[in-house]
């Protein structure tokens, strides 16, 4: 055997070594030019003026407003699209009932709906000339141009993330553990939180990160809806805008690379999410 | 109420619960508002509503969002099928790490997307002054467009071809391989029908994606009225303008035609599954 060469075998389930390579060469380099460059150009422009400017542009009270606000969408809208994930997956896996294709379809929607096109769907329902516009001035109410628009507008962006990862877990689990919890007695509470939320935790998790990641980071549906009134409902990507047209690029940038570094984390979480209980997630799995 | 009247029977509990807040939560956020979008459409007319449709600059204005969404489609579906073949298939340094950072466009905000591909690829930018040299202008030209899409629909064709790589049976190919097909051969006519409907799915999620993206688009873009003005940019003016009628009529003519795409690969996707067998 030792007389072979190693370098000349090539397994009729693999291309040519030279094929190969090429393969991977072109793989890399758009890797860089597409993802890894841009990313490091955030970091480097945001220090291009030292740590002190950039430090500056993530601590100035309108950043820190800003802030301020894309934390507290994200802190409501997230627990909503957990509620609303666990009962649509409830719902949709653990029992049999018509027009179960159309709802999921009906759950999908935002998917394919344009995030200019959501917020303008909320304009036209929420603004002062739309159908609730009347009732909504007589009772003071405040929707378009300011938080609960925003809100709105997170929430219908990011409505399917949760439901759409844990709806094939929990269809794929099927009924069994569940019906044999209720035989030994259990209430249907306890059936949930013993048996059905341990199974489906890290594909929870997964779900919300991704929906995090995009309430932080959504921007086309916010625009239309926010008014970008300064230091009141701008949140981070919208300020990030304001300051990029402004030609304040470190400030601009340094707000930038605090999302960055948290899609950095998404990422890091997720990949790890991925590696140790890939059986347990929708997305690792085929579809 | 009707659903339960129409499911069958189960012991298990929160039904009512479960399906009440979906539905509840489902219409006031999603169902609601676009009813009031088409509602609102309803008022208008169908011959107002073409009527604001039928201008030059908002037809200019579509054509180039459709345009660009399908040609970096296109674009991201070779790419993602190569990208996830060599991910699944080859062992190499740093492949652990192109298989997590694959899905930074779904976790980078597009706006942070936006202005970084603008600083690298505008015309005083490192790669816009490769390119400039070169004689091409990518920032602020149609070029820009299908960039900051091809970055925003890059994920979808890899996450659903990779499971569906790391499946097939290599026997297959081997087997194939026996019986005297060139490995060439082999990927055109073995490997490659297995791949098609997840291929068709990525494309069909890519593409609805990139058709109404918003914010990595205008930065890059220039913003040009009939060059480089996409479909939600527009509706965004006509918004600042307070003409909210023409703003519907561009949103309901945008989701008439992405829901006529969706239809058409829905049913080259049953055509495919039919013919190869499963999917």
């Amino acid at each position: 055997m030792a007389d072979i060469p190693v370098q000349a075998f090539t397994p009729v389930t693999t291309e040519h070594r030279h094929f190969r390579a090429v393969l991977i060469g072109i793989s890399v380099f758009f890797m860089v030019i597409l993802l890894f460059a841009p990313l490091a150009t955030i970091f480097a422009t945001a220090l291009s003026d030292g740590w002190k400017a950039a430090a500056e542009g993530i601590s100035s009270p309108d950043a820190l407003s800003a802030i301020r606000l894309t934390l507290t969408v994200a802190a409501i809208a997230v627990p909503l699209n957990i509620i609303f994930g666990i009962a649509a997956a409830w719902a949709i896996a653990k029992f049999d009932f018509r027009g179960k294709a159309f709802l999921i379809t009906l759950i999908d929607l935002p998917f394919s709906v344009s995030p200019v096109v959501a917020g303008l769907a909320l304009v036209l329902l929420f603004g002062s000339h739309g159908a609730f516009g009347t009732w909504l001035i007589a009772h003071d109410l405040k929707i378009v141009f300011a938080f609960p628009g925003i809100l709105l507008a997170t929430l219908f962006i990011t409505f399917p993330f949760v439901a759409r990862e844990l709806i094939p877990v929990m269809i794929e689990q099927g009924r069994a553990e569940e019906e044999a919890a209720l035989t030994l007695g259990a209430s249907g509470w306890r059936v949930f939180r013993s048996v059905t939320l341990p199974n489906i935790r890290w594909a929870l998790l997964y779900g919300v990160l991704l929906a995090n990641a995009r309430a932080m980071g959504e921007f086309g549906a916010v625009a239309v809806i926010s008014g970008k009134i300064r230091g009141e409902t701008t949140t981070m990507p919208i300020m990030i805008e304001m300051l990029y047209n402004e030609y304040l690029s470190v400030a601009a940038f340094s707000l930038a690379s605090l999302l960055a570094a948290l899609a950095l984390v998404t990422l890091a979480l997720k990949s790890l999410l991925e590696w140790r209980f890939a059986g347990q997630l929708a997305a690792t799995r085929r579809h | 109420m009707k659903a339960i009247a129409i499911r069958s029977p189960s012991p298990l509990p929160g039904f009512g619960l479960s399906f009440g807040i979906m539905l509840t939560l489902l219409s006031i956020i999603v169902l609601l508002p676009l009813a009031a979008l088409l509602g609102r459409g309803l008022t208008i007319g169908p011959v107002e509503l073409w009527g604001m449709i039928n201008s030059r600059r908002v037809w200019t204005a579509l054509a180039l969002s459709f345009r660009s969404a399908l040609i970096a489609s296109l674009f991201n579906l070779v790419l993602g099928l190569l990208l996830a073949w060599v991910l699944v298939r080859y062992r190499f340094w740093g492949r652990k790490l192109m298989d997590a950072a694959i899905d930074l466009p779904f976790a980078l905000p597009t706006a942070v997307a936006g202005i970084a591909l603008t600083t690298l690829y505008a015309p005083n930018g490192p790669f816009g002054q490769a390119f400039g040299a070169l004689g091409v202008k990518i920032a602020y030209s149609e070029l820009g467009i299908w960039l900051a899409l091809i970055f925003i629909g890059l994920p979808f064709v890899t996450r659903t071809v990779q499971p569906v790589i790391e499946e097939i049976d290599r026997e297959c190919e081997e087997v194939s391989a026996t019986l005297g097909g060139s490995r060439a051969y082999t990927l055109r006519r073995v490997v490659l029908p297995m791949l098609t409907p997840a291929l068709l799915t990525g494309f069909a999620l890519a593409l609805a994606r990139s058709v109404g993206e918003y914010g990595s688009v205008i930065f890059i873009a220039g913003n040009l009225p009939y060059q480089t003005e996409i479909a939600p940019l527009l509706i965004v003016i006509r918004l600042e303008e307070y003409n909210y009628d023409a703003a519907t009529a561009i949103g309901i003519a945008m989701l008439a035609i992405s829901f006529a795409m969706l239809l058409i690969i829905n049913a080259i996707q049953v055509w495919s599954r039919r013919r190869i067998g499963n999917g």
